[in-house]
């Protein structure tokens, strides 16, 4: 019986965890919309030579989850190489953003597109943040 | 068998050539306009300039696969495709001007002349005299782009390190710098003299100010004045989402073309041009609303344009063979908007606008369009998938004219025969 019980909440909370992870996703995509797409445009695209693209951008599907937060919360104004090209345009900072709104815009540019890379959690946000 | 393939080859290649000429290259053109692809997939190509043997010039935005950013294109069968295309320089930029045998070529931060001989090659690729020096390049609106006047000044844009001169740039909510000390050494036209060397900003004149970014810019023959195309600023909505919606920020500004004289200020970053209100618009950073008016001091441009488009080059028509409509009238060059997302993207063509006695004399009107290469009236969604971005221009010796595109490195040849 108790075994019973165990599998239903099991597969109860599988069932909350993937609901929470697409709510995620979606307020993710709602801050992509808002704040990135102007630049990174509806495909993740990018601009040729001004506004780096994220689909398959190495750097996005990358491990370096600390840059990718710090170049979220703070901007970046730097020419950036990246996969063979050039971009110049400055990126605008999001110090408004929480922990919470980077591990779901991250998530989603992670999985949006052409890119398969893992999703990012809150607690990997802390801790990259608390690394520096 | 061999002969049959050799002819096959042949076959492939005269059809490709004879379809290349029937479509006109992908482009869309007004009546009794052909265009051959001149060149394909040379590198980035920015400005382009062309001697009076014909002999065309391309200036790369980097170094291209071969390791060259000065690009020499001739085409000696004269059948409308370059057969001969060598390159030299090691440098990227924008700027490429030629005046009889001197060739001017612009880095981000330098003005450079090459010496040309009989047949238009360079004399002294590795050693350039160097024109100019020292100039400021940001990453954003770094390059430079020149032209020269009938007494051998240059002309060179020096484009802010800015969108609109905020404290913190692209910032939402940074307020503007006020005067904005951007102007000081940017967001203007500098003016050197084109023999002497290594001249730096104290040698030089600030022509004209109030300029955030040009890229095309001309000298017009017939006014004897400077034309300037400006690329207006970005991200109204994205900073002020309470007085400009999207559909608003895809409108707002306009792009907009300045008849320049010394001492000149097109009124950057303090207003924007709105195209509706047909106003000089207090810019947000400023104090403005969307309504206030501002720059008093500040010209009106001569023609305006939709918003975002990217006018990456000008030039006044001075041939005659385009019908007299394009004679001393001005092709514009509109690399295509990407700020105007999430709407769809707008230019991707070469514009025409005709002059009379100096002075606009008609609306502007799409004159090359297909750039793109989607098919019909498709626009362009996301940057990335346009085929090509027309970049830069120049007219032949024969009247031809020349677009180049940045994207894959294409060159097509308009002509007009009856």
């Amino acid at each position: 019986m108790n075994y019973i019980k165990a599998f239903v909440f099991s597969f109860f909370m599988i069932g909350f965890v993937n609901e929470m992870s697409a709510q995620d996703l979606k307020k993710g995509k709602h801050i992509y919309e808002t704040r990135c797409l102007v630049c990174h445009q509806a495909d993740g695209g990018g601009v040729p030579n001004m506004n780096a693209p994220l689909d398959g951008s190495s750097n996005v599907v990358g491990n370096d989850l600390a840059r990718l937060v710090r170049i979220i919360k703070g901007g970046y104004s730097e020419k950036i190489a990246l996969d063979g090209m050039y971009y110049s345009n400055a990126m605008t900072a999001n110090p408004d953003l929480t922990d919470a709104d980077i591990a779901n815009v991250l998530s989603y540019v992670r999985t949006s597109w052409s890119n398969k890379a893992s999703k990012v959690t809150i607690d990997q946000v802390r801790a990259v943040k608390n690394k520096k | 068998m061999k002969n049959v393939k050799i002819f096959l080859a042949f076959a492939f290649i005269a059809i490709s050539v004879i379809a290349n000429a029937q479509n006109n290259a992908g482009l869309k053109l007004p009546q009794g306009f052909k265009a051959t692809l001149f060149a394909d997939t040379i590198g980035s190509a920015r400005h382009i300039a062309i001697t009076s043997n014909g002999v065309l010039f391309a200036k790369l935005m980097y170094p291209n696969k071969a390791g060259k950013s000065i690009i020499r294109l001739e085409d000696k069968n004269n059948d409308g495709v370059a057969d001969n295309i060598t390159g030299w320089g090691n440098y990227g930029g924008t700027g490429i001007y030629v005046k009889g045998k001197s060739l001017y070529a612009t880095s981000d931060n330098d003005v450079f002349l090459y010496e040309l001989n009989d047949k238009d090659e360079v004399v002294n690729p590795l050693s350039p005299k160097t024109i100019v020096k020292g100039l400021i390049a940001k990453n954003q609106h770094a390059s430079k782009s020149i032209t020269l006047d009938g007494q051998n000044n240059v002309y060179v844009n020096i484009g802010a390190y800015s969108n609109a001169c905020q404290e913190k740039d692209r910032m939402p909510g940074s307020k503007g710098m006020m005067p904005c000390p951007i102007l000081d050494s940017a967001g203007g036209i500098w003016k050197f003299d084109g023999n002497k060397e290594n001249q730096v900003y104290g040698d030089g004149i600030r022509y004209a100010t109030g300029l955030r970014n040009v890229v095309g810019l001309d000298w017009n023959t017939s006014t004897n004045s400077l034309f300037v195309m400006q690329h207006g600023r970005d991200q109204l909505n994205s900073f002020y989402p309470t007085l400009y919606t999207d559909a608003q920020n895809a409108e707002l500004p306009a792009e907009t073309m300045y008849e320049l004289h010394q001492g000149d200020n097109a009124g950057w970053p303090y207003v924007y041009f709105d195209p509706y209100q047909k106003k000089k618009i207090l810019s947000p950073e400023y104090g403005g609303d969307g309504k206030k008016e501002g720059g008093e001091n500040a010209i009106n441009p001569t023609v305006f344009f939709p918003a975002h488009m990217a006018p990456n080059a000008l030039l006044f028509y001075t041939g005659s063979q385009f019908p007299e409509k394009y004679q001393h009238g001005a092709f514009i060059a509109f690399h295509g908007s990407w700020n105007r997302a999430p709407l769809p993207q707008e230019g991707y063509f070469v514009a025409f606008v005709p002059f009379k006695n100096g002075k606009p004399s008609g609306e502007w009107e799409i004159f090359a369009n297909g750039f793109s290469g989607l098919s019909g009236d498709e626009k362009v969604k996301n940057p990335r998938n346009a085929k090509a971005r027309p970049c830069g221009l120049a007219q032949g010796p024969d009247g031809s004219l020349y677009v180049s595109d940045d994207n894959k490195g294409a060159i097509f040849k308009i002509s007009y025969s009856k």
